[in-house]
C-alpha cells in the first residue's frame, strides 16, 4: 500500500509539472499582459520599466523556474488585472464551480442508473430504444446550445427560472459562498446544472447500460436466480454492484472534465465561477492567472483521479487484497 | 418410495434468427425419493437445457414449448414468477459446473449463504449466519467462521465449489440439480467433490440429478441413468444395466470409445461423424447417419422411447 501510494504522488508531481509547462508554454500565445496593464499614454520605455519589474524580459525556462519555486510554496503569481494573488481570486470563485458540479454529477447519478438498468433489462421496449436515441442526440449537442435552449424555454417563455447568475448566496463556514442555502439560489442552480450534465448524462446511460447488459449475461447472475433470489435483488445487489467497477473509473476522469466543461456552461448563464473567471482572464490577457488556473484545475484532476482509485479499491475486494500484500 | 420428479414429454425451443431449433425434445422420466439419476451426453445434446427446464430457468430466445414437469405433485411449468422463485434454491437447488463463475465477485461467501437462506425463510441475519456455518462445516470447509468473511477470489477451486454445495444444501433441498459439476475441477480435487455430493445426498436422502458426459462419474453415483442425443432420451434404464449392456448403437459406441474396455496399445473406437446440429436434425431417427445398424425405416420413421424385453427403454427400431 505504501509503495503504491508514493508512486501515486510521484505520478501526480511529475504531472502536475507538465501542466505548468504547457500553462507557461501557452501563456504567450494569449496576449501581453502590460498592454492591459498600462493606459494608452504609457511611453515604450515606461512600458519596458514594468516589463523588466515584472520579470517578462527573462528567458523563458528563467521565469518558468521562478514560477515552479514560488507554486512550493504555494503562490502562483499575482493576478495583473486584480492586483491580488491569483490563488485568493480562483479559490473565492471555486465553491461557485464546485457547486454546479456537484449538483450535476447527482443530477447525473440519479438518472442514469435507473435509466440505464431499465434499457439493460428490457433492452427491446420502446421506451429503450426512445431513451437510447435520444442518448445520442443528446451527446451530440454541444453544451451552450443545450444551455441556450434551456433558457429560451424555461426563463424567457415559461419564466419559470431565472436565466442568469447565482442569485441569492450565503456566506457558510466564512470561507464558502453558497448558492445552496437560500431557495432563490437553488433556483439559480437547476438550468446550468441541468445543462452541464447534458455531456455527461447520455454517456453514463450507455455505459451503465452495456456493463449492465455483459453483467446480465454472467453465470452468477444466473446462479442467483437458481438460487431463488428475489428478481430486484438480483438485478441491484448481484449485478448492479459489479457494473459499479468501470462506472467508478470512467465517472472519475469525467468529474475533471466535468470541472474543465464549466467554462463553457458559467459563460452562457453569467455564473461567477472559476471557469467565467478563466474566460475574462483570457480576454484580459491576465496570463499570470490564467497559468493559475490550468495548474489548480490540474491539481483537482489529480486529487480526484486518487480518490477514484481509493474507492475503487473497497468496491473491488480484488484490488483490495493486492494493495494488501 | 414416493415419486418426487415426472417428467413427461418436456420440450424446449429456441427461437433463433437462423430459425426454429428444439433444443429438448419431448424428454421423459421419472425420480422417486432420494435417488440419484445421470443425464449423460455429449455437449449440445441438450442436458444442461433440461436441467434448467425443470425449474423453469429457460432465458430469451428459449421457451418451453411443452410438456409438463411435476415436482412432489405440483407442476412447476404453471407456477408464477414468485411461485417458482420460492421452488428454486429451497426445494431444488443446482449446482453449476465452473465454481469460479458462478460466485458474484463482490459479494462475500457469508452474504451470498445468508441471502439464500433469507429468501426462503424469514429468520434473522444472525441466525442465517449460524446456518452458514453449520452448513460449511457439513461440506468440510475449515474455519467456517473466517470463510463468511471471504472473497470468492481468496478461495481455491475446490473450495469455492464445497461453498457452492453448501449454499445448495442451506435449505435442505429434497433435489439437487449438478450440472457437470467436477468439470471444471482438478482431477485430484474432482474425486474429493463427487464423493462429498454423493455421501450428503445420501445422508440427507436428497434426489440428485447429475448432468455429465463423463460416464465413470455417472455409474460410481448414480443409480439410474439416461442417455441424451441431439435434445432426445436415447435410452433409458439402471446405470449398472446399461453400463455393462448398452442396447442403443449411440450408447454402445459411447461406451466402446472408453479407454478402459480396450486392451492396452488398441486403437480406441469412435463414433463416425458428428452430433448434427439442432438445425439440421435428419428426418427419422437422428443417430441415423451415424449409425451402422441403420436402414430405410431409420431415415422414415422416428423411434419412440419404448419399454423392451430388458426391463429399460430404449428408442431404437432394432432392439426387441
Amino acid at each position: 500500500m505504501f509503495a503504491f501510494s508514493v508512486r501515486r504522488v510521484a505520478q501526480a508531481v511529475l504531472v502536475m509539472f507538465v501542466i505548468s509547462f504547457i500553462g507557461f508554454a501557452i501563456k504567450y500565445a494569449v496576449g501581453d499582459p502590460v498592454r492591459d496593464l498600462v493606459g494608452i499614454s504609457v511611453s515604450v520605455e515606461e512600458r519596458e520599466k514594468v516589463r523588466e519589474q515584472l520579470g517578462l524580459n527573462d528567458p523563458f525556462v528563467v521565469q518558468w523556474a521562478r514560477f515552479l519555486q514560488k507554486a512550493m510554496q504555494g503562490d502562483l503569481g499575482m493576478s495583473y488585472f486584480f492586483k491580488r494573488p491569483a490563488t485568493d481570486v480562483i479559490l473565492k470563485k471555486a465553491p461557485a464551480t464546485l457547486e454546479l458540479v456537484i449538483c450535476s454529477s447527482f443530477i447525473v447519478i440519479l438518472v442514469s442508473i435507473p435509466v440505464g438498468i431499465f434499457a439493460a433489462v428490457r433492452p427491446n421496449s420502446w421506451l429503450s430504444r426512445f431513451l437510447m436515441g435520444a442518448s445520442i442526440v443528446g451527446v451530440s449537442i454541444p453544451v451552450f446550445l443545450t444551455a441556450i435552449v434551456l433558457i429560451y424555454i424555461f426563463a424567457v417563455e415559461l419564466h419559470w427560472l431565472p436565466s442568469y447568475g447565482r442569485g441569492e448566496t450565503q456566506m457558510l463556514w466564512g470561507v464558502w459562498d453558497s448558492g445552496l442555502a437560500t431557495a432563490d439560489g437553488l433556483q439559480h442552480l437547476i438550468l446550468p446544472s441541468i445543462a452541464l450534465s447534458s455531456i455527461m448524462l447520455p454517456l453514463f446511460i450507455r455505459l451503465i447500460r452495456a456493463e449492465m447488459k455483459e453483467v446480465l449475461e454472467t453465470e452468477y447472475i444466473k446462479y442467483a436466480r437458481a438460487k431463488g433470489i428475489a428478481p430486484w435483488r438480483v438485478l441491484i445487489v448481484h449485478a448492479f454492484k459489479n457494473t459499479l467497477l468501470p462506472v467508478i473509473t470512467v465517472g472519475g476522469v469525467q468529474l475533471g472534465t466535468m470541472i474543465a466543461f464549466t467554462v463553457l456552461t458559467e459563460t452562457v448563464f453569467q455564473w461567477q465561477g472559476m471557469g467565467f473567471v478563466f474566460l475574462e482572464a483570457v480576454e484580459r490577457g491576465d496570463t499570470s492567472l490564467l497559468v493559475a488556473y490550468l495548474v489548480f484545475v490540474g491539481a483537482v484532476f489529480v486529487v480526484v483521479n486518487t480518490v477514484v482509485d481509493i474507492v475503487y479499491g473497497l468496491v473491488n475486494p480484488m484490488v483490495r487484497i493486492a494493495s494488501r500484500s | 418410495m414416493k415419486t418426487l420428479l415426472e417428467v413427461d414429454n418436456l420440450t424446449v425451443r429456441f427461437s433463433l434468427r437462423a430459425g426454429e431449433i428444439t433444443a429438448v425434445d419431448q424428454v421423459d422420466f421419472k425420480l422417486q425419493e432420494g435417488e440419484r439419476f445421470g443425464l449423460v451426453g455429449e455437449s449440445g445434446a441438450g442436458k444442461s437445457v433440461t436441467g434448467f427446464a425443470l425449474i423453469n430457468l429457460i432465458s430469451k430466445p428459449g421457451y418451453i414449448a411443452g410438456g409438463s414437469v411435476r415436482f412432489q405433485g405440483n407442476e412447476l411449468t404453471a407456477l408464477t414468477d414468485e411461485q417458482i422463485r420460492r421452488v428454486r434454491g429451497n426445494d431444488i437447488c443446482m449446482i453449476f459446473q465452473d465454481p469460479m463463475m458462478t460466485l458474484n465477485p463482490v459479494l462475500t461467501i457469508g452474504t451470498q449463504m445468508v441471502e439464500t437462506l433469507q429468501a426462503h425463510r424469514s429468520i434473522s441475519t444472525k441466525e442465517a449466519k449460524r446456518a452458514a456455518v453449520e452448513t460449511l462445516r457439513k461440506v468440510q470447509i475449515p474455519s467456517p467462521e473466517r470463510r463468511l468473511r471471504q472473497y470468492p477470489h481468496e478461495l481455491s477451486g475446490g473450495m469455492r465449489q464445497r461453498v457452492v454445495i453448501a449454499v445448495a444444501l442451506i435449505t435442505s433441498p429434497s433435489l439437487i440439480i449438478a450440472d457437470e459439476p467436477t468439470t471444471a475441477l482438478d482431477v485430484t480435487i474432482q474425486a474429493e467433490i463427487m464423493a462429498l455430493l454423493l455421501s450428503l445426498c445420501k445422508d440427507e436422502n436428497m434426489g440428485l440429478i447429475l448432468i455429465t458426459h463423463d460416464l465413470a462419474v455417472v455409474s460410481q453415483v448414480t443409480q439410474r441413468i439416461a442417455v441424451m442425443y441431439a435434445g432426445r432420451i436415447v435410452e433409458v434404464g439402471a446405470t449398472d444395466d446399461i453400463v455393462k449392456h448398452p442396447r442403443h448403437p449411440y450408447t454402445i459406441g459411447l461406451l466402446s470409445a472408453l479407454p478402459q474396455n480396450k486392451p492396452r496399445g488398441q486403437r480406441l473406437d469412435q463414433i463416425r461423424g458428428v452430433m448434427p446440429t439442432l438445425l439440421d436434425i435428419p428426418p427419422g431417427c437422428p443417430f441415423n447417419e451415424r449409425c451402422d445398424r441403420a436402414q430405410e425405416i431409420c431415415r422414415r420413421q422416428r423411434p419412440g422411447l419404448e419399454w423392451k424385453q430388458h426391463g429399460g427403454r430404449v428408442a431404437c427400431h432394432f432392439v426387441e
